[in-house]
C-alpha cells in the first residue's frame, strides 16, 4: 500500500509538471505566433498555429481526465461510456463553424447589394427611386 | 426449456446473484459514477456555450484580439499580453494537483493530510476567483466594457488617425491593428491602461489628438472624433487603401456579442469554481470533524469533489483555449 502511495504521489507530481509546462509552450506559440516575441521571427500561419493549440490542449485534458480524475485506470467500459459521448461534439463544432461560415457569407452578399444600390441612386439621382420598399430579396 | 431452467437457476440465486447487481460491472461506486455522469452533461453545457462563441466569432468579419484585449496586469504598466490569464490558469493547475494530493491521502486515511490539501485547494479556488474578480473589474470600470457594449475594435484597412484639428496625424494604423475606444471623463490615468497597440506615443497623443480622454467633455462632432451621448470617443481616421481609400471613417463598437459571450461563459466558469470552493469547504469541514473516518471507504467523499473540481480545471484548459490562446 505504501508503494501505490509513493508511485502515485509521483505520477501526480509528473503530470502536474507537465501540464504546467504545455501551458507555457501553448502561450508561447500564442504570442511568438502573433508576432509580440522574438521581434516576429516565428510568426506563423493562424491554421498550424490554431491546431497546434488545439492539439496541445487536447493532450491537457487527456491528462487531467486520465491521471488526475483517474479515468484511464477505471474498467474499460465505464472510460468509454464517458469518452464515446464527447465524440458528438466532434460534428456539432464542424457544423456550426460551418454555419457562422454562411452567416458570414450572407452578410456580406448584403453589403454588397446595399452598396450596388447606394451606388446606382447616385447615379440616377433626381429620379424617384425608393430602396426602402424593396422586399428582403432586393427585388 | 433449457431457458426456463435457466431462468429458474438465476431466480434461485436471487440473494447474490448478477441480476440483482451483486457485482459492479465498473468497479467503481454509485457515487462516482453518478458524479462522472453529471459532469458529462456540465461538458455539454459548456460546450454549447464554447460553440456558439465560435459560430459567432466565424460569422463576424473581425473579431476582438485576445492579446490585445487581455493585456493588462495589476500593479503593471504598459502592454502584457496573456501574462495575468497565464498567472490564472497556473493557480487552477495549482489547485489541481493539491486536490489529487487530498485524495491520495483519502485513500490511506490519513485525515490530517487530506486537511491540509484540501485546504491549499480552497485556497487556490479562492484565488482563482479573485483573478477573475480583477479580470472583469478591469474589463468594466476600466476599459467600459459590458455585456452589450464592446469598445474594442479590429481596423479592416490601413489608414492614418486624425488630430484635434481633423487633419491627418502621424498616429497610423494597418489593417487587423486593434484600437480601445475610451471614454469622456475617464482622464489621463486611463490612458497608460488603454492605447492603441505599439503605435500608442503616450506623450504625443495630446497633440495629435489622442484619444481625446482630456480633450473632449461633452457629446459631439469635433474635427478629430465623434464622441456618442453614452461619451464613447469614435476617433476619426482616413482609410489609405483598398476601396474605401480616402474616406474619412470613425471607430465603431467591436462586435456586439463579445462581452455577453465572455461574460456569460467565464461567469458560469466562475460560478462553477466558486460552488467547488463551497462544496470543498463543506466537506474538509466534515473531514476535519471525523465523519468520514467511520464510513471506512478511503474518504470517497473526497475523491467525488475531487472529480468535480478537475472537471473545472478541465473546463478551464478549454476555455483558456477558445477565448485567450485562438
Amino acid at each position: 500500500m505504501s508503494h501505490d502511495y509513493e508511485s502515485s504521489k509521483k505520477i501526480a507530481l509528473k503530470t502536474i509538471l507537465i501540464l504546467a509546462v504545455v501551458t507555457v509552450i501553448e502561450v508561447l506559440i500564442a504570442l511568438s505566433g502573433k508576432g509580440y516575441l522574438f521581434n516576429g521571427a516565428l510568426m506563423m500561419p493562424w491554421y498550424l498555429m490554431n491546431s497546434l493549440m488545439i492539439g496541445f490542449s487536447l493532450y491537457k485534458a487527456y491528462l487531467i481526465v486520465g491521471e488526475f480524475m483517474h479515468l484511464a485506470h477505471e474498467v474499460k467500459a465505464m472510460a468509454m461510456s464517458v469518452v464515446l459521448p464527447m465524440f458528438l461534439l466532434f460534428w456539432a463544432i464542424i457544423a456550426f463553424m460551418y454555419e457562422g461560415n454562411a452567416w458570414k457569407g450572407n452578410r456580406e452578399v448584403i453589403l454588397e447589394k446595399d452598396r450596388i444600390e447606394a451606388e446606382n441612386s447616385i447615379k440616377t439621382q433626381g429620379m424617384l427611386i425608393r430602396p426602402e420598399t424593396k422586399d428582403l430579396n432586393g427585388h | 426449456m433449457a431457458e426456463t431452467t435457466t431462468l429458474e437457476h438465476d431466480t434461485d440465486q436471487d440473494e447474490k446473484g448478477l441480476w440483482t447487481g451483486a457485482k459492479s460491472p465498473f468497479k467503481s461506486s454509485y457515487g462516482k459514477i453518478m458524479m462522472w455522469y453529471f459532469l458529462i452533461s456540465d461538458a455539454f453545457t459548456f460546450a454549447g456555450f464554447l460553440i456558439a462563441y465560435g459560430a459567432l466569432r466565424a460569422s463576424m468579419p473581425t473579431w476582438p484580439m485576445p492579446d490585445f484585449v487581455f493585456r493588462t496586469f495589476p500593479g503593471l504598466h504598459g502592454e502584457h499580453p496573456l501574462l495575468f490569464v497565464t498567472l490564472m490558469t497556473f493557480v487552477l493547475l495549482f489547485s489541481s494537483f493539491t486536490m489529487i494530493r487530498a485524495v491520495q491521502e483519502g485513500h490511506r486515511e490519513n485525515k490530517n493530510g487530506v486537511v491540509f490539501w484540501m485546504l491549499l485547494t480552497v485556497l487556490g479556488g479562492a484565488g482563482f476567483l479573485g483573478c477573475q474578480a480583477w479580470e472583469w473589474k478591469t474589463l468594466i470600470v476600466g476599459e467600459n466594457m459590458s455585456v452589450t457594449v464592446d469598445p474594442f475594435g479590429r481596423h479592416e484597412a490601413a489608414g492614418v488617425y486624425l488630430d484635434a484639428a481633423g487633419h491627418e496625424s502621424d498616429d497610423t494604423f494597418v489593417a487587423g491593428d486593434s484600437y480601445l475606444m475610451h471614454t469622456i471623463g475617464h482622464g489621463a490615468d486611463h490612458a497608460e491602461g488603454g492605447g492603441h497597440g505599439e503605435e500608442e506615443g503616450g506623450d504625443h497623443a495630446a497633440d495629435a489628438g489622442g484619444h481625446g480622454a482630456t480633450t473632449y467633455e461633452a457629446a459631439g462632432d469635433f474635427p478629430g472624433a465623434v464622441v456618442d451621448d453614452a461619451g464613447y470617443i469614435h476617433r476619426k481616421f482616413k482609410i489609405l487603401e483598398g476601396r474605401e481609400a480616402g474616406k474619412i471613417m470613425t471607430e465603431e463598437f467591436g462586435p456586439r456579442a463579445f462581452g455577453a459571450l465572455f461574460f456569460f461563459i467565464t461567469g458560469f466558469h466562475g460560478f462553477h469554481v466558486l460552488t467547488g470552493v463551497l462544496f470543498l469547504l463543506i466537506i474538509m469541514l466534515n473531514v476535519a470533524g471525523g465523519l468520514y473516518v467511520k464510513r471506512k471507504n478511503g474518504y470517497e467523499m473526497v475523491e467525488k469533489i475531487g472529480l468535480y473540481w478537475h472537471f473545472v480545471d478541465l473546463v478551464w484548459v478549454f476555455v483558456f483555449l477558445v477565448f485567450y490562446l485562438i
